[in-house]
């Protein structure tokens, strides 16, 4: 098992940065429209998909809310909002990270992948793209961008994953649908597309 | 029979988008001008709404409206236990109360926590026994249930009575309902081993991931929505009436959703999204409305708690003579459901028992919003009933397997208290299926062997659902490119039946996939009513209507060839996209000419005129639309003959650890028996998806509801918990028997719900083998339950508690 994309290694890094969001409340900070007066805002360079983005930042905004109200990168998708299902799962500096209990300011110095930076420039699939659509693992797909940047973090770090290897990576992506088992055939095709 | 579709793989049109991230759920969608609504929903789980003072709230910068029950409902809240668009009678934590627009959410959020709500507190219960006592609170305003055309009422019961079921007893008071067939005390007399106890199911939430956030504004005169759905024409039929819209002047746009388990299959279940419709009306600006988990959590739906007494008596043989079922339904604070009867129904399908005798109430209690969930019902039913077989056949001296055998139902067979026959049943291939591909005989030796703390357990299930419903309509078009467009209102659940649905059209017209376009997504795009589609029922009701309206297609075009070409329309076939004489192929027209051909001639080979009587008034404005347009099949399905039922059969093998309670499932195999398979790979998705779900039934899943102020203490995945990767096993093997149903033109039937039941009762069983037997008589059974179990522990918590721990 890959010790740094497990859940708990994920929960520490949060932990020690100061970084997690403490409450919903910002969810609510998409903004890109009038503000209400007394907001302490200021430009932030961020790398999203090797493109330097200057955006502008509540000091409380999280990284989802950037992505997705700012940058308009809706593939990450928000399902608590709380650290408790993935599916707002990207890569920093290939670390599969929960950018809803992130801090946007926190990541000026990091390299920010979603899952909108994964095809390659042709419009290819990435392998696991290309290994969960061959493997029909989605289900209803809110999840699914979360498991694909999961998978991919694994990948990166161990090309060979086992299946039981694979399934201790993904664990911090939950599947309403229940679609674990199409999900870990996908990585395990993912892998043999890659090899 | 050989098909050039039907059975065979294939990829979805929406799964690229959903890989890349680029498919759109309601929330991912934005509109010039929009602005951001939050909800204030009751703090407090019963209330009266005294005074709402906005004023501070409106008058801050960027605040632009506010809607509240009284501009949704001028005349009056309608007086029924559904879910309102907004109330001042909440009878639950996490009922919307208002709504407040402003320019971004940070205004909205501050705004709302300056409006100063006055509530007039009202008495509330959290446990239908509890609120079934004599002085026990009800519920509702008027009452703790709600009898269909007469309104609210009281139901109690004497104190005695509510203190004898929670001690285990028959229920003796008056039920609401009761249903029965056969001779239940003569059944009983035949019998030689008879079980008998209470049982709980929990309630507990739909979780579905994509909270059910909305976006909606107004154009022309017509009202665009955008939101999440289980079914696309069907929902929104019922969200026109409920938000108060003309069908014609309503748009609903859902491409996709994440999620929905039943609750997102009518507009009952979802009127919230009226709020961002009538704020949008009242401010003119297109309003989006993001929902929370917490808010999600309240009013996103629950499975009804069940609370029951069973008695189940078996002949000698094996075969189960008689079944006596009692059940008070938890109908929560809205909502409700009929699970307790569909258990009933379930038992006599899958076990064929000579007599039946339902019994059940229905009460209320300030909780979460009930609603159908996955199987309701029949799924709760399934890891209750189980282990009474299992520990009936051990005293019977008859094979578990062989016991599930002797009881099968088969074609032939009746099932349910109407004694509705089946339109075809294979449960005994799916029990061997089954059984052959786990091995259970070879696994025996290993039942109840121990390691350590560790012991084996070995369990088999079986779980169905009625799965087809029929008398909706279908839309197929070509133009002159001579593709095949087919108009599906199915909606997209991430169950691909409007994908899968949508290949029979494409079989019947011999056409290459790569040839068909599925219309669907949006209803400015003209598709056919449909069922909703919960209950399993989408690929027996929806491949009748695409089979159906292609069929029309093809009667069409022998008949436009022969008048054009000569002969009759009985001396033409079809093969590689065209249209041709049987004894002589080079006569004849690709599909393109004879698609322009139809559009020359009009009238009812472009849906112009001669439609079929019956067409819902949903598919009349959606052909008004399209007649002209192209040359069009189009189809009115009759009703079918007879139950169509799904069937599932899963063997599970696993490993019990006495001293934490820690269940690790080894190996598990199901095998499901759902008429011909149109697509394999969304079949397998069926089974293991509903096997985590059967998993989360058996094992884990469960809200919670602090007893002293009646809040939730439950309100996200982690305090009521889903199953995770680490709680399913590392490999699910699936099959299915793959034999066709007689009532459906390319012999398929729905898997989705009963794909839960077998995987919930074979866990069950498993557990209960473990233990040496011991009937829990309750789901789920979590690891705190069987520790007290081990250790002998006296049940602390209130027998038969509702909403609160067991065990
Ligand atoms: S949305 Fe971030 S973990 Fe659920």
């Amino acid at each position: 098992m890959n010790p740094k994309l497990t859940r708990r290694r994920f929960i520490k890094g949060v932990i020690a940065s100061g970084a997690a969001a403490t409450s919903t409340a910002a969810w609510y900070s998409a903004t890109g429209q009038e503000r209400p007066s007394g907001f302490v805002e200021r430009l932030v360079r961020i790398n999203v998909n090797g493109q330097v983005r200057n955006v502008d930042v509540e000091p409380q905004e999280t990284l989802a809310s950037t992505l997705r109200y700012k940058l308009g990168l809706t593939g990450t998708k928000l399902g608590c909002n709380r650290g408790e299902c993935g599916a707002c799962t990207v890569l920093v500096n290939d670390t599969p990270t929960y950018t809803c209990s992130v801090l946007t300011h926190s990541f000026k110095n990091d390299r920010i992948e979603t899952v909108e930076g994964l095809e390659s420039a042709n419009g290819d699939l990435h392998p696991v793209q290309q290994a969960f659509v061959e493997e029909l693992a989605p289900q209803y797909g809110y999840c699914t961008p979360g498991q694909v940047m999961s998978a991919v973090g694994l990948l990166r770090e161990n090309p060979s994953p086992t299946r039981d290897e694979a399934r201790h990576a993904l664990a911090g992506n939950i599947c309403r649908c229940g679609s674990y088992d199409s999900y870990l055939d996908g990585v395990m095709r993912a892998v043999e597309l890659t090899g | 029979m050989a098909y050039m579709h039907i059975g065979k793989d294939f990829t979805p049109p929406d799964v690229p988008g959903k890989v890349t991230g680029r498919i759109k759920y309601a929330e991912d969608y934005t509109r010039e001008g929009m602005v951001y609504a939050r909800l204030l929903t009751s703090p407090i789980p019963h209330a009266r709404v005294i005074d709402i003072d906005a004023s501070e709230a409106l008058a801050m910068d960027g605040v632009i409206g506010i809607l509240t029950a009284d501009d949704v409902y001028p005349d009056g809240e309608p007086q029924s236990t559904s879910l309102k668009i907004l109330t001042n009678e909440p009878t639950l934590v996490g009922e919307p109360i208002l709504a407040l627009a402003a320019v971004d959410e940070k205004t909205a959020e501050t705004a709302i926590a300056a409006i100063s709500v006055t509530f007039e507190r009202l008495p509330f219960v959290l446990d239908p026994l509890d609120s079934l006592q004599p002085d026990g609170a009800d519920a509702y305003n008027g009452g703790n249930t709600f009898v269909f055309r007469q309104g609210f009422a009281g139901e109690k019961w004497t104190a005695d009575q509510v203190a004898s079921f929670r001690a285990g007893n028959e229920p003796t008071a008056e039920p609401q309902q009761t249903v029965a067939y056969g001779d239940l005390e003569a059944s009983f007399g035949e019998s030689s081993y008879v079980y008998e106890g209470t049982f709980t199911n929990a309630g507990y939430p739909h979780h579905s991931m994509e909270p059910r956030s909305a976006l909606a504004y107004w154009e022309d005169g017509k009202l665009f929505l955008h939101g999440g759905s289980q079914s696309l024409t069907a929902f929104a039929d019922g969200l026109a009436g409920i938000i108060g819209v003309p069908k014609e002047d309503f748009v609903f746009v859902n491409a996709a959703t994440g999620g929905g388990f039943g609750q997102r299959a009518r507009a009952g279940s979802v009127p919230v999204y009226g709020v961002p419709a009538k704020l949008s009306q009242k401010i003119n600006r297109p309003v989006m409305m993001r929902v929370t988990r917490e808010e999600e959590f309240t009013i996103g739906g629950a499975r009804q708690g069940l609370t029951g007494w069973i008695k189940v008596g078996f002949k000698p043989d094996g075969v189960m003579a008689a079944c006596d079922l009692w059940i008070v339904s938890d109908n929560g604070g809205k909502g409700g459901g009929a699970d307790a009867y569909s258990a009933a129904d379930c038992i006599s399908v899958l076990y064929q028992a000579d007599a039946v005798r339902f019994r059940g109430t229905a009460i209320g209690t300030n909780t979460a919003h009930r609603g159908a969930q996955r199987g309701p019902g029949q799924n709760q039913i399934a890891p209750i009933i189980s282990p009474i077989l299992d520990v009936a056949a051990d005293e019977l001296g008859v094979s578990r397997l062989e016991i599930r055998k002797i009881n099968s139902a088969m074609t032939g067979d009746v099932g349910g208290p109407q004694r509705t026959p089946f339109t075809s049943a294979y449960m005994p291939e799916a029990l061997e299926q089954a059984a052959a591909a786990f091995d259970w005989e070879g696994r025996q030796s290993r039942r109840r062997q121990t390691n350590g703390s560790k012991v084996v357990g070995l369990g088999i299930g079986q779980g169905y659902h009625n799965a087809g419903r029929s008398g909706m309509d279908g839309i197929v078009m070509m133009g002159a490119d001579g593709r095949l467009k087919i108009h599906n209102g199915v909606g997209n659940l991430g169950t691909y039946s409007y994908a899968s649905t949508s290949r029979a059209a494409a079989e019947v017209l011999q056409m290459p996939w790569e040839s068909c376009d599925i219309i669907t997504g949006r209803t400015d795009l003209h598709l056919p009513i449909t069922s909703p589609q919960d209950g399993s029922n989408s690929i027996f009701t929806n491949t009748r209507t695409c089979y159906g309206a292609a069929q029309d297609m093809l009667t069409k075009m022998k008949e436009i060839a022969a008048t054009d070409l000569g002969g009759d329309p009985a001396d033409y076939d079809i093969s590689n996209e065209r249209v041709h004489q049987i004894a002589d192929e080079s006569v004849g027209y690709s599909y393109a000419e004879v698609a322009q051909r139809a559009m020359d001639l009009g009238g009812k080979f472009t849906g112009s005129a001669e439609l079929p009587e019956e067409l819902a008034e949903w598919t009349q404005i959606a052909v008004s639309r399209l007649a002209g347009t192209g040359f069009m099949g189009i189809f009115h399905d009759p009703r079918h003959e007879g139950n169509p039922p799904g069937f599932t059969v899963t063997a599970c093998e696993i490993e019990l650890d006495k001293e934490t309670g820690k269940i690790d499932i080894l190996e598990m195999v199901s095998i499901g028996e759902a008429g011909t398979i149109m697509h394999p790979k969304g079949m397998d998705n069926q089974l293991v998806g509903g096997a985590v779900w059967g998993i989360g039934l058996s094992a884990y899943e469960r809200h919670l509801y602090d007893p002293q102020n009646g809040l939730p203490a439950s309100t996200g995945y982690w305090q009521s918990k889903v199953p995770t990767y680490l709680d399913t096993p590392l490999k699910i093997e699936t099959g299915w028997v793959d034999l066709p149903d007689p009532e459906n033109p390319v012999g398929a039937r729905g898997i989705g719900e009963p794909s839960m039941g077998s995987v919930s009762a074979a866990l069950t069983a498993a557990i209960t083998d473990a233990l040496d037997g011991h009937i829990f008589g309750a789901s789920p059974i979590t690891a705190d339950m069987i520790i007290n179990h081990v250790a002998g522990t006296t049940e602390e918590a209130v027998p038969l508690a509702q909403n609160n721990f067991r065990g």
